[in-house]
């Protein structure tokens, strides 16, 4: 009886967003006499980070400071349409519709402080500090609060902008089936290392290296924390997870956080993570989107590990140990394979 | 069901309310004193979501039956900020990344000032052994383990 080291690799390619149907997300931005703006959104921040990423995008296509944006989601009865948060689709779905309506916004802002300046539009930049001025001549230059305080009390307009982004539909060939399902794909490799003892059947994570390629970070700390988080939740899959552990017998089935397992914070594992910025030709800024794609990868390179540490395959998820010691059994012992 | 009047403190501060009888300590704080901080997660003391320090001892608040803390003194995330600052650990919890959801957090927060305030240079095995009473979905718990690590040296260095 002995414990077996063993590195299984997996690859993934990762589409962005749903598939068909366009999937559309719309974003409102206007801005506030104080000179702050408010995004509009119904999509849902479940705290991996949508809400700092659409204000980053918003307050970077304004030429604002970020501190001078708002974001407020979630009420679809008065906000605008969004498909929701899922598909690993809120920074490039909604993050394009916020670009657009802020892009739009933008054009009245400029508008708007061109007319108070007396210069043409095209002559003006902002400085990302809370300023318009006159490209080259940083003197001649208006708060965006007094911009927005002439625009609403002067000059009669808004400052405001729509967004949707939608992904124009792909017809299915008739004949081939042949259709363009997604237009952003995300990419990631991983290699797990596990230790399995044949005795028990119990599989134990030693490390994890991954790279992911998910076009340009808008935020690398949010995306790390995604992909931390993401493969604990791949490892959760991969080993522990399941609502029915005895199926077809579903009264066996777990039915509190006891019997429902999970990994705890003794069985994570040293994770090696490189970030590969490719920027997107339709994401916002470039972006992807690091969503579900964090915890894929997990599970075919766990298995394929378990592979390489005794030659058992398991094909049903999650691998518990019982999976793997009636495998051990049925091939008469541990196969090591070659070391890779 | 009859009431029963129930004082203890309550970060820092003298509080009466009348309990019925099979009131836990988790309700008690939420719903007759207004404290959100400690989480309803499963109820049955599964999750540590709930995690409050009584007289200093990491407990269940919903497995804590009210009347047994009468006065007792109870902590909770809401009473851990120092005046106008965040507590080290609230900290390093933010510059770590250690929350997501925020559900855990508060109850993560007392287990790991549970922990600091008995042994202040834990290692990292230690702080692992103390939150593992505390279920997190989101952050993979390494982000945890670290800001409790970074909480536990930026005081050795104050």
């Amino acid at each position: 009886m002995a414990r077996h080291r063993g590195r299984g690799i997996a690859s993934i390619n990762y589409p962005i967003g749903m598939n068909l149907g366009g999937d559309p997300s719309q974003a409102l931005v206007h801005s506030n006499p104080s000179g702050k703006f408010t995004v509009s959104l119904s999509s849902i921040d479940l705290g991996q980070g949508m809400k700092s990423v659409t204000r980053q995008i918003c307050a970077e296509t304004l030429g604002v400071p970020v501190e001078d944006v708002y974001v407020d989601t979630a009420d679809s009865d008065t906000g605008p349409h969004c498909m929701g948060s899922f598909a690993s689709r809120g920074t490039h779905r909604v993050g394009n519709a916020v670009m657009a309506a802020a892009k739009e916004a933008r054009g009245v802002m400029m508008e708007a402080a061109a007319e108070e300046l007396e210069v043409n539009a095209a002559d003006l930049e902002t400085d990302g500090r809370g300023n318009i001025h006159v490209k080259g001549a940083p003197h001649r230059s208006i708060s965006t609060k007094d911009v927005a305080i002439a625009a609403q009390f002067k000059q009669g307009k808004t400052i405001s902008g729509r967004g949707i982004f939608l992904v124009p539909l792909s017809d299915v060939d008739p004949e081939t089936g042949e259709m363009s399902p997604a237009t952003c794909y995300a990419h990631a490799c991983l290699v797990a290392e596990v230790e399995v003892d044949d005795e028990t059947g119990d599989v134990a994570m030693i490390r994890m290296d991954s790279a992911y390629e998910l076009g340009r970070a808008l935020n690398p700390r949010l995306v790390e924390q995604q992909l931390v988080g993401g493969a604990w939740m791949g490892i959760s899959h991969a080993l522990y997870e399941t609502t029915e552990p005895y199926y077809p017998v579903s009264s066996h089935g777990p039915r509190d956080f006891v019997e429902y397992l999970m990994p705890g914070p003794g069985d994570i594992c040293p994770h090696d993570i490189a970030v590969l910025e490719r920027p997107a030709a339709d994401g916002p800024f470039g972006a992807k989107g690091p969503g579900e794609m964090c915890a894929n990868p997990v599970l075919p390179a766990v298995a394929n590990a378990i592979f390489n540490a005794v030659g058992v395959r398991i094909d049903k998820l999650p691998i518990t140990p019982e999976k793997v010691l009636r495998a051990i059994k049925a091939q008469g012992g541990a196969r090591p394979q070659p070391r890779r | 069901m009859s009431k029963t009047a129930l004082q203890f403190r309550h970060n820092g501060r003298d509080v009466a309310i009348f309990v019925d009888g099979g009131t836990n300590l988790l309700v008690a704080l939420r719903e007759l004193i207004g404290d959100m901080t400690p989480k309803f997660g499963c109820g049955q003391g599964g999750c540590g979501a709930c995690s409050v320090l009584i007289d200093g001892e990491l407990h269940l608040a919903c497995l804590t039956l009210a009347e047994t803390v009468a006065g007792r003194s109870i902590e909770t995330l809401d009473g851990i900020k120092q005046g106008p600052n965040l507590h080290p650990l609230q900290r390093a919890f933010a510059d770590n990344f250690a929350a997501q959801c925020g559900y855990c957090t508060p109850g993560m927060l007392m287990a790991a000032k549970a922990l600091l305030d008995r042994n202040p240079q834990p290692s990292r095995a230690e702080v692992i052994e103390a939150i593992s009473g505390n279920i997190c979905r989101c952050t993979g718990y390494e982000p945890i383990i670290n800001a409790v690590l970074a909480a536990a040296s930026s005081r050795a260095r104050a």
